[in-house]
């Protein structure tokens, strides 16, 4: 049941999902996306963009507003940043809630769902959030949810206003990281476990040149992304090897670039999903696993142990294994992690330490091992659906010029970090 | 202060947890809770230990200051105040040689930024923080 984390499927040994092939993805919607929210366009505020994805994933799926009967959210949209107090504007527009988030009752408000049973506006990030969403329909605390992910970024250098950044003192857990100059979040250790693999491995920075660049290059190919949009050009080596160094070896173009957007998803039952407009696309399994290191930092081992779980988690609730996935669409939020998702789920047989060789092989759309179709989050902006929505539309054959050519009847995808995330196996068939 | 130029070390604020070891940092020693029941040493420190899920056969055993460079990086745009005026500067992580799998983190002083030997031995020492708290550091063995 979906109730505090009891819903999560966070451990080996569970078996078959339940529900597998009974729950189907049958909308999807993507609002605009421009690099920040300018603090004046409504349409364009956290609301004003969830509104629109909703809209559209509604009218994706072909159901009206009455068929909506679970909404769920994530209120994890605005990553580490804070903001300076802003003016707020006439209702809707009057609060936070609308602003900066939309919970789950303001958009059954705004929207006038009058059908809903099941509300949740506190569901975890993206990955997870869509194995709840499973979940839940699966459940039966709903029969239709949308479920809607949206990315905020307004003005102001990143994470410099966090006040731990600021603080001459470092509270509770941050006195073992702070004093040494440690940032929360994801970077540092991903990328000391990402130096840790280059040591073992004989591998250097450079051998991520090669994905960056294709994912850039798919990024062009999917128009509703940053890039696509606002800076339509391809990324050369060079512009890779020389960019602008973040903390050595680390480089900008290793970082997905923060956007303001939204995206939203409907999930139904198999049953009703038959009969709607769209080609259903079937969950066959949701994991999630959060797993902290023994000491200060996790380690290449304990990172590499983490996905290894959740592969065989995957296999085990999905019943399928690694010859099995036809697209596959980990995070690459940061460049430096992604191959621990490549080489622990062991796509296309690539095992530890052969990423980067794999990389400079054909991972073009067009050709035999079309990895992160989707183009990710280098390619598209930070907004973490895109690793959903290219799945989507892979299975149902609608990814116009990044439709892969190699079979597409599975796809793998989630995010976020090695050691904390949500996979999702989707399928063209129930079973 | 600290011995590398330009940086002010955030300090740390102790807890009911933690004062244990942020006092014993200010003797200059390094001490780290050990479940006696499971002789397995915890950092930094935790509630309970999570082999045998108990805090009550948690002590504080002081430990030797011997370690080694596992893996490091150079911070050239760091968010936290403090350190942006010391930058470029080492960001290391240190094993300890007693159980490599605790590990420190350190900014290596007397290691100029980059050149870090990985692998290296290091010694304990401790350094001031912005209220004059001592944290625990490393440094590379001349
Ligand atoms: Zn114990």
């Amino acid at each position: 049941m979906v109730s505090d984390n009891n819903w999560m499927r966070n451990r080996e040994g569970l078996g078959v999902w339940e529900h597998r092939g009974k729950v189907a993805v049958v909308g999807w919607g993507q609002s605009y996306m421009d690099r920040r929210w300018d603090g004046v366009a409504l349409d364009r505020s956290c609301g004003g963009l969830t509104k629109e994805a909703c809209l559209k994933a509604i009218a994706d799926a072909g159901l009206s507003l009455d068929d909506i009967d679970g909404l769920i959210t994530s209120p994890e949209t605005r990553a580490e940043q804070t903001w300076a107090p802003r003016p707020y504007f006439d209702p809707p527009y009057d609060t936070e809630d609308g602003l900066t988030f939309a919970s789950a009752d303001w958009i059954q408000r705004e929207l006038g769902l009058k059908n809903v049973k099941y509300l949740k506006s506190d569901a975890p990030y993206i990955g997870p959030m869509m194995g709840l969403a499973a979940q839940a329909v699966g459940d039966g605390l709903c029969e239709t949810a949308l479920v809607w992910y949206p990315m905020v970024n307004l003005a102001g250098r990143y994470g410099h206003n966090n006040p731990q950044n600021t603080n001459q003192e470092a509270p509770g857990n941050s006195a073992f990281t702070l004093p040494w100059g440690y940032q929360s979040g994801a970077m540092f250790n991903n990328l000391t476990v990402f130096l840790q693999y280059c040591q073992k491995y004989g591998k250097s920075h450079d051998g991520l040149a090669d994905l960056c660049l294709n994912l850039r290059r798919n990024g062009l190919m999917t128009p509703w992304g940053y890039y696509a949009m606002h800076e339509p050009y391809q990324l050369t080596r060079e512009d890779y090897l020389t960019g602008r160094v973040v903390e050595e070896p680390l480089v900008i173009y290793d970082c997905d670039r923060p956007v303001n957007t939204c995206a939203a998803f409907i999930f139904t039952t198999a049953e009703r999903a038959r009969d709607m407009r769209q080609q259903p696309v079937y969950v066959l399994n949701h994991n999630q696993i959060n797993r902290r290191g023994r000491s200060s930092m996790a380690t290449l081992d304990e990172h590499q142990e983490s996905v290894a779980s959740m592969a065989r988690m995957m296999w085990e609730g999905s019943g399928l294994g690694p010859n099995d996935v036809d697209v596959f669409n980990p995070y690459d939020g940061y460049l430096t992690f992604t191959q621990q998702f490549l080489e622990g789920f062991q796509w296309h047989g690539v095992k530890w330490g052969e990423a980067h060789d794999f990389y400079a092989e054909d991972i073009r759309v067009e050709g035999p091992h079309p990895f992160l179709s989707s183009g990710g989050n280098n390619g598209t902006g930070r907004n973490r659906a895109v690793l959903f929505a290219d799945s989507i539309q892979q299975l149902r054959g609608t990814a116009g010029p990044r439709q892969v050519t190699v079979k597409a009847e599975t796809a793998l995808a989630g995010c976020n970090t090695p050691d904390s995330n949500g996979f999702i196996m989707f399928s063209k068939y129930p079973s | 202060m600290s011995t590398i130029p330009g940086l002010e070390r955030p300090a740390p604020v102790s807890n009911e947890l933690t004062k244990p070891f942020w006092d014993a940092c200010n003797e200059r020693r390094l001490v780290l809770q050990n479940c006696t029941a499971c002789e397995r040493l915890f950092y930094p420190p935790a509630q309970r230990c999570n082999q045998c899920g108990s805090a009550e056969n948690f002590e504080w055993k002081e430990v030797q200051g011997r370690g080694h460079i596992e893996v490091y990086m150079v911070i050239r745009d760091s968010r936290i105040r403090g350190f942006r005026s010391a930058q470029p500067i080492n960001f290391a992580v240190i094993t300890l040689d007693e159980d490599p799998g605790i590990n420190f983190l350190s900014n290596l002083p007397g290691t100029p930024p980059g050149e870090v030997p990985v692998g290296a031995p290091v010694e304990l020492i401790f350094e001031e923080t912005t209220t004059g708290q001592l944290v625990h550091e490393w440094q590379v063995v001349a």
